[in-house]
């Protein structure tokens, strides 16, 4: 028997919860070289900016335990080359497409929201609130529950298509962030962003990657990852996207067990870049294991 | 680039903490350029998390080997590796040597284990364009001179062939060869680069040059491995994907 995988954020249906998350699958091209995209619920894009973005300087990232920083500093190709170069070849993906979207006011958001609006492939946004690598832009709002409210409003203005609002961990209550989302309009919010990090090297005392600071990822974080979204969860009203650290199918089950409607694949699509096909076999195969026939049946199960 | 595993054929030390690890893929093998390299998984664990870049040493018919140097929790794990054991590993990545390309000499210049692409590269020129090789290391231990020939050697201390740094010895050598006529072709430690890259623009020698940079992915996606270009733009060069082989000129090293 094989399980209904397929679930609902807002208005956008997926074939099933795997989503490939932002920054960790470039524009399609490069992993489609190791799995059929196709069969994938959802891929996010590279953050896009109203402008192209050079990114941070060398080096960006450096290996923790079980875990990685990266300080990349949203390089991207900017939304003309995006719309020019990248959407052909995610035209011929026959996966959900969703734009990762980051910007350096709140004017920049509406704007890049407004325009990718006419792009039909593009189903769904993702609003990058928490990026912690940029100086504008990206925490400054992700910081501040205000800004996040008004940047979920104003682009709800300009989009009947499914916001998702990505919130960050570095705050003190994750909870109110979601709420603020919920209240201006965002059909879910996607948890969590990378958390701030740093390491040095001990003999010459400098850090090691030269934005100082980084986004920690991997399974080092699933653990704070997985308590961000059981908060939400148990909070607010709002279908979660969880992220962090999933390496594999368990991961991820343990994820929408705490509340998570789909999840995001991240740092894994770096080591094992087939990761995404290989968990919704594993998914199968838990949901006839558990008797378990659609698989939003399991969305916060947690017993507490 | 396809995900594989392959099978380890024997894993040796060289020296004490450089070591030659040999696997069988013909899939690589028919496929793999010099100055290409492979992404190698040296645990199943999450610890260490990412993979290894690795450029290719040699291949030998269905053989494929790697020549590393310990230094780190990553290759320490890869050279506990027995024959038999099998490698998780992506490849083959990035861009090789353009070493088809018109010159009347090759030279190579290599420091430490800055040598480790040059194995296949100087046999897949199958004698037919002669070449010279410079290796240069701190000490004598860090000369490694296996699967070459026709080599001249230079240490720091003096402990083995020419006392000075390998970009010097190759300065040396110079006026004995037409300039224009020859290609470099070097790898080493970014120091070495860097005052390679000043005598060959000082001289005009046309010289590539393959980098090495901390990378998660090595296909592209991660962005985490750029290298500013020679010439202002709004962009960098990935080492993974654009290189790691790149002109001297092009890049700021």
């Amino acid at each position: 028997m094989i399980p209904d995988l397929s679930v609902e954020i807002g208005s956008l249906k997926l074939k099933n919860p795997v989503m490939l998350a932002s920054g960790t699958v470039g524009y399609g091209n490069e992993i489609s070289e190791f799995m059929d995209l196709s069969k994938i619920g959802a891929i996010v894009t590279k953050s896009v900016s109203l402008k192209p973005r050079k990114g941070n300087p060398p080096q960006r990232i450096v290996e923790t335990p079980a875990g990685m920083l990266n300080a990349i500093g949203l390089a991207n190709v900017g939304l003309e080359e995006f719309i020019k170069t990248k959407i052909p070849f995610l035209k011929e993906v026959n996966s959900t497409l969703i734009c990762n979207i980051a910007a350096g006011s709140i004017e920049e958001y509406v704007e890049c929201t407004r325009i990718l609006n006419k792009e039909e492939i593009i189903k769904a946004f993702e609003i990058n609130v928490s990026c912690p690598n940029v100086k504008e832009g990206g925490l400054i709002f992700g910081n501040d529950v205000k800004a996040v409210g008004r940047i979920t409003e104003l682009v709800r203005g300009v989009t009947n298509k499914t916001i998702i609002i990505k919130l960050s961990p570095n705050v003190a209550n994750i909870a109110d962030f979601a709420e603020a989302a919920r209240k201006e309009g965002a059909d879910a919010v996607s948890a969590i962003n990378t958390l701030v990090g740093t390491s040095f090297d001990i003999y010459t005392r400098k850090p090691k990657i030269k934005n100082i600071t980084g986004g920690l990822s991997g399974p080092a974080i699933k653990p704070v990852a997985l308590a961000k979204v059981l908060e939400i969860s148990r909070r607010v009203d709002i279908p979660i996207i969880g992220i962090g650290g999933i390496m594999n199918w368990k991961d991820a089950i343990e994820f929408m067990i705490c509340g998570a409607s789909a999840f995001q694949l991240g740092t894994v699509n770096f080591v094992n870049p087939a990761a995404g096909v290989e968990i919704i076999e594993g998914l199968i195969n838990y949901c006839n294991k558990m008797s378990i026939t659609n698989i939003t049946d399991l969305i916060a199960t947690y017993k507490i | 680039m396809d995900i594989y595993k392959i099978i380890v054929v024997s894993n040796t030390a060289l020296q004490e903490n450089v070591f030659l690890l040999k696997c069988l893929s013909s899939e690589i093998a028919s496929k793999i350029l010099p100055g290409q390299f492979c992404n190698i998984k040296v645990s199943e664990s999450d610890f260490p998390l990412l993979r290894r870049p690795f450029s290719i040493c040699d291949v030998e018919g269905d053989y494929i080997s790697f020549m590393y140097e310990v230094h780190g929790e990553g290759t320490k794990l890869l050279s506990h590796k027995k024959e038999g054991d099998l490698i998780d590993l992506i490849g083959p990545l990035g861009k090789g040597f353009n070493y088809k390309s018109e010159y009347e000499t090759a030279i190579f210049i290599a420091g430490g284990i800055g040598v480790a692409p040059f194995p296949y590269l100087t046999r897949s020129l199958d004698g037919s364009i002669p070449y010279k090789i410079f290796l240069g290391g701190r000490t004598e231990n860090q000369i490694h001179t296996y699967g070459l020939h026709n080599y001249e050697i230079s240490t720091d201390d003096g402990s083995m062939g020419y006392k000075g740094n390998v970009v010097q010895l190759f300065e040396k050598h110079i006026p004995l060869l037409d300039k224009s006529k020859i290609k470099v072709f070097g790898c080493g430690p970014n120091p070495m680069l860097r005052a390679l890259k000043e005598l060959c623009l000082l001289h005009e020698i046309n010289c590539e040059v393959s980098v090495e940079c901390a990378m998660a992915c090595g296909f592209g996606i991660c962005q985490g491995c750029p290298i500013e270009k020679a010439e202002e733009s709004d962009k960098y060069y990935l080492v993974c994907k654009d290189g790691p082989v790149f002109n001297i000129k092009d890049v700021v090293i």
